[in-house]
C-alpha cells in the first residue's frame, strides 16, 4: 500500500522534472539561438533601420540586396573585400589544412607503426611535442621563418606552417595497431608490397577515421584567425574570418552594418552547415582526438 | 604496444616520416628554440646590436606592472570563461539527459556554435551589446545602466566573457552528455531506491562519477581560453579600454607585432609555452591514470 504510493509519487515526480528539463533545453536553446537569429535579421534590413538601432525580431526585406553587396562589393567603411573571394580563400585555406594534415600524418603514423628503423621512437616525440608549442606561444619566430622562406602573402604560408598534426597522427597510430596480423600477413603472401598494403588495405579502412577527422579538421582551419592576421595582407588573398573582423574596425556605428551582418551570415555558413549536416562523424571525430 | 608483424625496410618509413618531420622541425622546433634564444638576448632601439642579457628579460618581464597586469586579467578571463562554460553545459547536458525524448534534436541545436570561430563569436556578441545598435545594448541604456564597452572595462571584460563561453559550451556539452550517458543505469536506480531525491543523487552520485570528464574538459577549456580567444579579444574589444582585457596571449601580440619588443615578447612566449606543457603534462598523465583504472 505505502509502497504504491511512494511508487506513484515518484512516477510524478519523474514525469514534472521531464517537463522543467524540456523547458529548460528549450531555453537554452533559444539563448544559443538568439546571436545568430538577431545577425540573420539584421542582415535582412537597410543600414539605416540598424544604423538608428531599431533591429526588429523579424526579418525584412532587404535580404537580397544586402547578400548581394556583401558577396560582389563588401561593405565597411575601411575596409571593403568582396565576401565571394574571402569565402574561396577561406575554402582553400581550410580544405589545405585538413587534407595536409590528413596526409602527411596517415603517412607518419603508418611509417611509425608498421615499421622499425633508427630514431623511430625519437621522430614519434618529435610530433607529439608540437602539441605544446601552439602558434600563439612561437607568433614572431615562426613569422620570421616565412618572411625568410620567402612565404609571407602565400597559401604556401598561410597553410604549411599549420599542417604538422600530433593529434591526427596519434589518432592513425591507435587505430593502426588495432589492424590484425593476419591483414597484414596476408598481404605478404599474396606478395603485396608496403605501399600497395597502405593503399589498397589500410587507406580504405581508414576512411571513417578520415571522413571524422576531416570534419573537426576543416573547422579548424576555416576558422583560422591569427595565422593568416600576420601572414596575408594582400586584400585579395584575405579569408572571411578575419575580413569580417577587419569591416567591423572599431565598432562605428556609421558602419554599415546591414552588409557586414551579411557577411558575418556567409562566413559561419560553411563550417555550421559542416557540422549539422555531417554531426554523425563530427561527434566521432570531436570525442575521438581527444582521448 | 607495438605490432608484431611488421613490413622490412628503412628508408621508406624514413620518407614517409619526411613531411611531417620537416614541417615540424622548421615550423615548430626551430622558432620555439629562436624564441628561446631570443628571450635571452636584447636589442637596442634601432635593432643595430643585440647583446646576450641571460635571464633580465624574464626579471623585466615577470616585474612589470603590464605583465602583471595581463596575467591577472587572463586569470579571471580564463576561470570565468571555464566555469561558465563547463556550469552552463553541465546544466543543459543534465536536462537532455532526461528528456528521454527529443535528445537529438536538442543535441543538434545546442553543438552548432562549436563551428562559429571565436572572432565571429565576438562579432555575434558585439550586434546584441553594441551601445547604439545593438538590441541588448540600448535596453541597457534605456534602462538606466550606463552600458558600452568600448569605455567601461568591467563590461567589456564580461562581453570577451560571454562571447567566449558561448562556444565552448557545445564542446562542454557533446562531453557531458557522453559521460552521463555511460553511467549505469542500475547505480541511479539503486540510489532513487534508497530514497535520494534527483538533486541529492545528482551531487552524491553522479557529479562524483563525472569528474574524470569534468578535469578533462577543465584543461580543455583552459587551454581554450588562454590561446584559442585571442581572435574575440582582437575583434571585439583590442585589448581595450585601456589595458583591460589585455590578456597574456593578446600581450605576446602586441609587444612582437607592433611594438615590436622581441626580447620582451619572445620571454612571454617561453613563460607561456611552459604553461601550455605543464598543463599537458598533467593532463597525459591523468589520462593515462584514467585509462589504468
Amino acid at each position: 500500500m505505502e509502497d504504491a504510493v511512494l511508487a506513484r509519487r515518484a512516477m510524478a515526480r519523474q514525469r514534472r522534472g521531464r517537463w522543467l528539463a524540456h523547458a529548460a533545453l528549450a531555453l537554452g536553446v533559444l539563448v544559443f539561438a538568439f546571436p545568430i537569429w538577431i545577425t540573420l535579421v539584421g542582415s535582412t534590413h537597410d543600414a539605416a533601420t540598424i544604423g538608428r538601432g531599431d533591429v526588429p525580431l523579424l526579418p525584412g526585406s532587404h535580404a537580397l540586396e544586402n547578400f548581394a553587396t556583401a558577396w560582389g562589393e563588401g561593405g565597411g567603411r575601411t575596409h571593403t573585400t568582396p565576401a565571394a573571394g574571402m569565402l574561396l580563400n577561406s575554402a582553400i585555406m581550410a580544405l589545405l589544412i585538413a587534407g595536409g594534415k590528413i596526409a602527411i600524418s596517415l603517412l607518419s603514423a603508418y611509417a611509425v607503426v608498421f615499421f622499425r628503423f633508427p630514431l623511430r621512437m625519437a621522430a614519434f616525440w618529435t610530433i607529439f611535442i608540437t602539441l605544446m608549442l601552439p602558434v600563439e606561444v612561437r607568433i614572431i619566430p615562426t613569422y620570421q621563418v616565412i618572411v625568410n622562406l620567402d612565404l609571407f602573402n602565400s597559401f604556401t604560408g598561410l597553410t604549411l606552417p599549420l599542417i604538422a598534426s600530433a593529434t591526427a597522427t596519434l589518432l592513425f597510430r591507435q587505430f593502426f595497431l588495432t589492424i590484425p596480423d593476419e591483414y597484414v600477413e596476408a598481404a605478404q603472401i599474396d606478395g603485396a608490397g608496403p605501399l600497395r598494403f597502405f593503399r589498397d588495405i589500410l587507406l580504405p579502412l581508414s576512411v571513417t577515421n578520415i571522413a571524422a577527422l576531416g570534419v573537426i579538421l576543416f573547422i579548424y582551419g576555416w576558422n583560422q584567425y591569427l595565422w593568416p592576421l600576420l601572414i596575408i595582407n594582400d586584400r585579395s588573398m584575405e579569408t572571411i574570418v578575419v575580413g569580417l573582423a577587419k569591416m567591423i574596425g572599431s565598432g562605428d556605428t556609421q558602419n554599415e552594418w546591414n552588409t557586414i551582418m551579411a557577411t558575418a551570415v556567409l562566413a559561419m555558413a560553411p563550417p555550421v552547415l559542416v557540422v549539422v549536416v555531417l554531426q554523425r562523424w563530427f561527434i566521432k571525430g570531436l570525442t575521438e582526438t581527444e582521448k | 604496444m607495438d605490432r608484431k608483424v611488421i613490413f622490412k625496410g628503412r628508408a621508406l618509413p624514413m620518407l614517409l616520416l619526411l613531411p611531417q618531420l620537416a614541417v615540424t622541425l622548421v615550423f615548430f622546433i626551430w622558432p620555439a628554440a629562436m624564441a628561446v634564444w631570443q628571450s635571452l638576448l636584447q636589442q637596442d632601439a634601432f635593432g643595430l646590436s643585440t647583446e646576450f642579457v641571460g635571464l633580465d628579460n624574464f626579471a623585466e618581464v615577470v616585474a612589470d606592472p603590464a605583465w602583471r597586469g595581463a596575467a591577472a586579467n587572463t586569470a579571471v578571463f580564463a576561470s570565468s570563461v571555464a566555469v561558465l562554460a563547463l556550469g552552463v553545459a553541465l546544466f543543459l547536458a543534465v536536462q537532455a539527459d532526461k528528456a528521454i525524448r527529443g535528445q537529438r534534436f536538442y543535441r543538434t541545436m545546442l553543438i552548432w556554435p562549436y563551428a562559429v570561430a571565436p572572432a565571429i563569436s565576438a562579432v555575434l556578441w558585439l550586434f546584441l551589446f553594441h551601445p547604439s545598435i545593438g538590441l541588448i545594448g540600448r535596453a541597457l541604456n534605456a534602462a538606466g545602466v550606463m552600458w558600452d564597452y568600448q569605455l567601461n572595462g568591467n563590461q567589456a571584460m564580461l562581453l570577451v566573457i560571454i562571447a567566449s563561453a558561448w562556444k565552448q559550451v557545445s564542446y562542454n556539452f557533446i562531453f557531458f552528455l557522453a559521460g552521463l550517458q555511460g553511467i549505469p543505469k542500475s547505480v541511479l536506480e539503486a540510489a532513487a531506491i534508497d530514497g535520494a531525491r534527483p538533486l541529492r543523487r545528482f551531487w552524491t552520485v553522479v557529479f562524483p562519477l563525472l569528474s574524470p570528464t569534468t578535469f578533462f574538459l577543465l584543461v580543455v577549456n583552459l587551454v581554450y581560453a588562454f590561446f584559442d580567444t585571442f581572435g574575440v579579444i582582437h575583434a571585439l574589444t583590442r585589448g581595450g579600454p585601456g589595458k583591460a582585457t589585455e590578456t597574456l596571449i593578446y600581450k605576446v601580440y602586441v609587444d612582437g607585432v607592433d611594438n615590436l619588443n622581441l626580447g620582451s615578447s619572445a620571454a612571454q612566449s617561453v613563460l607561456l609555452m611552459l604553461f601550455v606543457i605543464a598543463l599537458t603534462m598533467v593532463q597525459f598523465r591523468f589520462v593515462e591514470r584514467r585509462v589504468h583504472y
